[in-house]
């Protein structure tokens, strides 16, 4: 588990950025390419439980998702953001990681709720992963339970900005160990 | 279409299996009485045909787990739809080996939660025609809702301890402090070199 | 977790024996349905399914294993998760089943707040029902209009208790807090705007030429079938069964309120081929249920008496020793029965929360056979199956 200084620091918020209008990087294509990116981020529908009727909620008419060009798409292959909403489960897990491992790069990970944060206040049920970064490296994390459209729709403004200071060079996330071992998927047994 | 009485109901079925039937619990909230494990499907056959039982819904099967008594008591709850009335009954199953007949052949409703049962208490039905487990994974070790059940520390290799973040946040305190630098009077300084040169000659011989 | 672990366990030679020239697919868990987190082994011959086998245990969370390790009141908002679309109905399930065990009586200003706030959240959870129902179907446009109205209920009930989805708002004894002043004309004037709503939605949906040709005369579920597996609420009265807790056996307030229990029986019409028990039916008796939740809320706001809103509980709830209750309240998708044990202790002994989902699941197979893959998405829809009740 993360105990050290460096795999704390994170995503430090930089208040500077989000307000003005003169970016850090002087790369104008790197600043198209970033705002058009950010501009169509599609997440992937992993509602799970009560935080996925939120999810739902933000993207209806009152707090639009819609209007930050991100829809909602069915399958990880046409999305490239996972909002994980919701409690995870041990049954759910294997499937949670199939399908962030078949979501293709760049892919940012939003977990949603107290439940994918830490387990929520399901810490003392038995079948329930203790937070979805467990198994899959998380960027952006929104407290609640459930959190308000208001509060999701900030969280995914926090992605939108971590795509905007990104550089093309660093193509990978940053500072996160690979998950991939570069073992193939095993066959399932007949 | 008279709805019966808890009381009116034990003593019926009393009349009809004599000892199967158990007393009728002192009413402290909900009257219940146990049926013996061996007639637990003939009392059921004759629950839904009799014309003034009629019950056509097993509105609930459940269990609790008592490892004092040694027993996990399976709990039944009926219901008529036409006569407009509920009891329960309950049917104690050896905790060592748990096993019951299954109700499945009288009202389907009990196949999903006899499967329900099997998964969470371990309690087997015979006859049932699909008894797997169903919520928790197939692969799952133990049953959890028994009073003596641990968690085996996670599943497959997710671990189910997560830091406490205070704990982390008092290691960050730690760390931050031990950096900054201790002031260091003069005279240990100087003592240093004078005691590292006797000990050159030493290697060097 | 490493990726070379990703492997299914071995399911049951039942479910997977598969036919020459059959297809199995893998219908969930992560699928675009609001249901939930629920898989579906279907075998199939082109688009014809010989069985769908339902997979549940996605979102199992240990409730009720739960229920023993924390306080009776403690428990209150892991009851909302059990039901999260209808949180009210759970509440007051647990509330009345502990209130049971330790003879409260509960003041009746309380029992009026408790309907009314469970009558909207009726509302609500019919319009998520309605709304992916029409999704599912594929007309997309109807579900962002029941998450409009369904905005609308969740600012009346933030004001009631402070909360949009998992509510926590009844209490061991009554309800948490009391109706702020203004609150009744704002609910009077969402109530007639709402009026309207359905009669649009009728014309949209309810009578639209597609949707009965989808719905009409799928997945007929004769009442004896229905009663003999289990199935409860909207399901079971669109089956022909004239059956409702609030009025049969009813409870709280609801001796107060005249309401209509809607019945299926073929409204799909002749012309469609609509039967009592298909899916519109199901589908339909929830419409007419939103029209009579609106007249019991009516009803609620004229006649709220003043008063206390809690009963005096006792600050340690400790029931007697070895007692046990059951409580049966009329939910949104059917009759929910807590069944709570004591042992006299602080923490109770059992919590069980028997609901109208999961005994559901249990008639899918039986009725998958014949169906087409579409036609089971109507079905799933048609029953309104949520997948925390079912999981718990």
């Amino acid at each position: 588990m993360a105990t050290s200084m460096d795999e704390m620091k994170g995503y430090q918020h930089d208040p500077g950025a989000s307000t003005a209008l003169v970016t850090t990087s002087t790369n104008v294509l790197e600043n198209l390419i970033n705002w058009s990116r950010r501009s169509s981020m599609f997440y992937l529908l992993f509602g799970l439980a009560c935080c996925g009727i939120e999810l739902m909620q933000t993207g209806g008419p009152r707090a639009d998702l819609d209007r930050f060009g991100s829809v909602p798409r069915a399958t990880p292959r046409q999305s490239d953001l996972m909002i994980v909403a919701g409690t995870l489960t041990y049954k759910m897990a294997i499937r949670c990681k199939l399908l962030y491992e078949q979501m293709a790069d760049p892919k940012y990970v939003i977990s949603m709720g107290s439940c994918a944060n830490c387990g929520g206040l399901f810490q003392l049920s038995y079948s329930v992963v203790k937070g979805v970064d467990k198994i899959i490296p998380v960027d952006v994390y929104v407290p609640g339970c459930p959190p308000r459209p208001e509060a999701l729709t900030e969280g995914f403004l926090r992605v939108q900005e971590l795509v905007k200071r990104e550089k093309q060079k660093a193509k990978h996330r940053p500072q996160r160990a690979p998950t991939d071992t570069g073992a193939g998927y095993a066959v399932p047994e007949a | 279409m008279p709805a019966l009485t808890a009381e009116q109901i034990h003593q019926r079925l009393s009349a009809k299996f004599g000892d199967a039937i158990g007393p009728l619990s002192p009413p402290k909230k909900d009257p219940h009485f146990t049926i013996a494990p061996a007639k637990l499907l003939e009392v059921c056959r004759f629950l839904k045909s009799d014309p003034e039982l009629a019950i056509d819904f097993l509105q609930d099967l459940t269990a609790t787990d008592h490892p004092k008594d040694g027993v996990i008591k399976v709990v039944y709850h009926f219901y008529s739809y036409k006569h407009r009335h509920l009891f329960a009954a309950k049917v104690h199953a050896d905790r060592a080996n748990p096993e019951l007949d299954s109700l499945d052949p009288v009202w389907k409703s009990a196949n999903w939660m006899e499967r329900e049962v099997f998964d969470l208490f371990g309690v087997s039905f015979k006859g049932h025609p699909d008894l797997r487990r169903v919520l928790l994974p197939e692969d799952w070790v133990g049953h959890p809702l028994r009073k003596d059940y641990s968690e085996a520390g996670g599943y497959r290799d997710i671990s189910n301890v997560r830091d406490n973040p205070l704990d982390l946040y008092l290691n960050l305190d730690r760390m931050v402090k031990a950096q900054k630098p201790a002031p260091a009077p003069p005279a240990p300084a100087a003592a240093a070199p004078a005691a590292a040169k006797p000990a050159e000659p030493a290697k060097g011989a | 977790m490493a990726l070379d672990q990703i492997t299914m366990t071995k399911v049951s030679d039942r479910v997977l024996h598969q036919d020459l020239g059959e297809m199995v697919l893998n219908m969930g868990p992560q699928h675009p349905s609001t249901h939930g987190v629920i898989n579906f082994i279907v075998h199939a011959d082109g688009e014809v399914m010989k069985r769908a086998i339902p997979e549940v245990g996605y979102l199992h969370r240990a409730i009720e294993k739960i229920g023993e390790m924390v306080s009776y009141n403690g428990f209150m908002p892991y009851t909302d998760r059990v039901d999260y679309l209808a949180a009210m109905f759970a509440n007051e399930g647990y509330a009345i089943a502990v209130e049971k065990l330790m003879n409260l009586q509960v003041p009746p200003r309380a029992h009026y707040l408790r309907a009314i706030s469970c009558e909207l959240n009726r509302i609500a959870s019919h319009l998520i029902s309605i709304g992916s129902m029409a999704m599912d179907i594929g007309a997309v446009t109807p579900f962002p209009y029941a998450l409009r109205e369904r905005e609308s209920i969740n600012d009346l009930i933030e004001a009631l208790c402070g909360a949009r989805l998992t509510y926590n708002y009844h209490r061991i004894g009554g309800v948490a807090f009391d109706m702020p002043d203004d609150w009744t004309p704002l609910c009077r004037k969402w109530m007639d705007h709402f009026d309207k709503v359905l009669d649009e939605w009728d014309r949209l949906i309810s009578r639209n030429e597609i949707f009965l040709q989808r719905l009409a005369g799928l997945a007929v579920i004769p009442a004896e079938m229905a009663i003999s597996y289990g199935l409860v609420g909207p399901n079971l009265r669109g089956s022909g069964v004239d059956f409702d807790l609030r009025r049969d056996h009813p409870y709280g307030a609801y001796p107060d309120f005249k309401f209509e229990v809607p019945v299926g029986k073929g409204h799909a019409g002749a012309r469609a081929g609509g039967t009592a028990g298909d899916c519109f039916d199901r589908f339909y008796c929830r419409v007419l249920e939103c029209r009579q939740s609106v007249a019991i809320v009516r009803q609620a706001i004229d006649k709220l008496p003043p008063g206390e809103f809690m009963a005096k509980v006792p600050k340690k709830i400790r029931p007697e020793a070895w007692s046990e209750a059951q409580s049966r309240i009329e939910a949104a998708r059917g009759e929910m029965a807590y069944y709570v044990v004591s042992d006299g202790g602080e923490r109770a002994y059992r919590v069980r929360a028997r609901t109208g989902s999961y005994l559901a699941m249990g008639i899918i197979e039986d009725l998958s056979k014949g169906l087409m893959i579409a036609d089971l998405v109507a079905l799933i829809a048609s029953l309104d199956v949520v997948a925390p009740e079912i999981d718990r």
